[in-house]
């Protein structure tokens, strides 16, 4: 195959292959992995134990 | 296994460096500015702005920026995979490694050392080290992503993953270099070819350093500070793939009307117009992540930080596409124009993400919930927001005074402005800039503060690992 013929081949496969992640993205069996995995920065609170002299509010330097 | 803790000691020290570099790299664009106000500023040869210039985007890109991935991509891939740091000894051996690139670049810079590509212009021997330093980095995050206690791998994790393999793609590829001196070499290539591969890399160290790492961390930062998850999450995977697919192709388009083949530039104009939709696509998806949540803008500085950068992300991804265009471009190239395109990027997207995560990270690293003074994160939001505008406003007025000067004609096909009249019309807007910018580092130096007023007297703090929760497991 002519190098060119391969430069074609590869692009277009490039674009066939975004448009099935696409669709597989929007479709309903990603949904369920993607709920999961939106939710994962959230799996813990990453605020230390609160130590005297700081309430929830706020500090107290404005 | 419960006593484990995250690796925070690593994420800390490049935290603190983040403000420390910020203020350097900018210092020095502040006096590059100022040299072209004040000529008289070129004191010495190795002060002189052709060295300077170079120092000054070296220290933001890499120091700045470098130094606010590597904390960000550390603090989110270990928090997101429930596991502590794989190769701690490695991690570590990444942020002394990158300060002394940081520190070879502050010292072979201003002496004339460098390969004269831009944005690479460091010589071979800092180049290695950078390889070194960089393979490490890979390995470490993605070590840890190989030993993460989840089942997902979280999508801010894909683009630093993304920065990461492509940041040694292009580096490797662009630096190949024969070596004549300790301090001297020159590029494989040739000719246009040589150009070409500069603008594959430059462009996509834009696409890939400064856009990929960041929408990671605004992937990361922007739902846990606004508390709510990413607005759509398989809008991120498709955002995602199509920036993968696109950036790659872009570079053409800074060597529009020179020696590269017509079509190639053509190829980079249409990609780079492509760009606009994932680019788009990235923005409403973190804005849209505040929907229901718009009155936290109103008392979170660092949420309007975050979001502030979205907008200028948003702006900046629509001007660059425009400026791609081949008319467009014939006017905006070698122009001031060029440069406010890429300070509204690297100040109004890049710092203000950067600055926005550090808020969150600081208190956190040192068992705080929050900085010493929200009121002061307020007022370095608003001096950084003025500054940046100045700056963008000045630069985009000169700049496009300047194309017009350079094509004016006269009636005989004789040019109407010789070039001095272009750079004396200028004068009044590079003073503008100077302005800007020194507002912009006076807002680095008020963070510097709160940052050593929230960690003095306080204890390096290190979060337990979270057991796998039983979905997970």
């Amino acid at each position: 195959m002519d190098i060119n013929e391969a430069r074609t081949v590869v692009t277009v496969l490039g674009l066939v292959c975004f448009i099935a992640i696409t669709l597989w993205a929007y479709s309903g069996r990603a949904r369920k992995g993607f709920d999961e995995a939106a939710l994962l920065p959230f799996s813990e609170d990453d605020l230390p134990a609160l130590k005297g002299g700081q309430t929830k509010e706020g500090n107290k330097n404005g | 296994m419960q006593s484990q803790t995250y690796n925070y000691k690593v994420v800390r020290q490049f935290a603190i460096m983040t403000v420390v570099w910020g203020i350097v790299g900018m210092l020095v664009g502040v006096i590059a500015a100022a040299q072209l106000v004040w000529p008289e500023l070129n004191v010495a040869e190795w002060l002189h702005f052709g060295r300077l210039r170079p120092l000054h985007t070296n220290a933001v890109i890499f120091a700045f920026g470098g130094c606010a991935l590597f904390a960000t991509s550390y603090y989110c891939v270990q928090r997101t995979c429930h596991t502590t740091l794989f190769a701690p000894g490695l991690a570590a051996f990444t942020f002394w490694g990158w300060q002394l690139v940081i520190l070879l670049a502050a010292i072979t810079l201003p002496l004339g050392w460098t390969s004269g590509k831009e944005y690479a212009e460091l010589e071979w021997p800092i180049d290695i080290l950078i390889t070194v330093v960089w393979v490490s980095y890979a390995i470490v995050f993605f070590g840890t992503i190989g030993t993460r206690k989840t089942t997902h791998i979280y999508v801010a994790n894909w683009f630093y993953g993304a920065f990461i393999i492509t940041v040694a793609l292009l580096h490797l590829v662009n630096s190949a270099e024969i070596p004549v001196t300790l301090g001297k070499s020159y590029s494989a290539y040739a000719g246009v070819q040589d150009a070409m591969i500069q603008w594959w890399y430059g462009h996509n160290a834009v696409g890939f350093f400064l856009t990929a790492g960041f929408l990671g961390m605004m992937y990361y930062f922007v739902p846990k500070q606004a508390g709510r998850p990413v607005y759509s999450y398989r809008l991120s995977v498709v955002h995602f793939w199509a920036l993968i697919f696109t950036y790659m192709w872009a570079g053409p388009h800074h060597l529009h009307y020179t020696a590269l083949p017509d079509w190639t530039q053509s190829v980079g104009m249409v990609f780079s117009l492509i760009l606009l939709a994932p680019s788009w696509g990235g923005m409403i998806n973190g804005i849209m992540t505040l929907s229901g949540a718009w009155h936290k803008l109103r008392t979170d500085p660092i949420l309007k930080f975050l979001i502030t950068s979205l907008s200028f992300y948003g702006m900046s991804t629509f001007e660059g596409p425009m400026m791609s265009i081949k008319t467009v471009n014939a006017l905006s190239h070698y122009t001031d124009w060029t440069v406010g395109h890429v300070h509204s990027g690297a100040l109004g997207w890049v710092a203000m993400v950067s600055i926005g995560a550090m808020y969150y990270l600081i208190p956190r690293m040192y068992g705080k919930t929050e900085m010493y003074s929200t009121k002061l994160i307020t007022a370095h939001f608003w001096i950084a927001t003025i500054g940046i505008v100045l700056y963008i406003a000045s630069m985009w007025i000169s700049g496009v005074m300047q194309g017009l000067m350079w094509r004016a004609t006269n009636p005989d096909g004789t040019l109407t402005y010789s070039f001095v009249e272009s750079v004396k019309a200028s004068y009044p807007f590079w003073a503008i800039r100077v302005l800007g910018g020194v507002l912009f580092l006076t807002g680095m130096f008020i963070m510097f503060y709160n940052m050593m007023k929230t960690i003095a007297g306080q204890k390096a703090y290190d979060a337990p690992v979270l057991a796998p929760a039983g979905a997970h497991a």
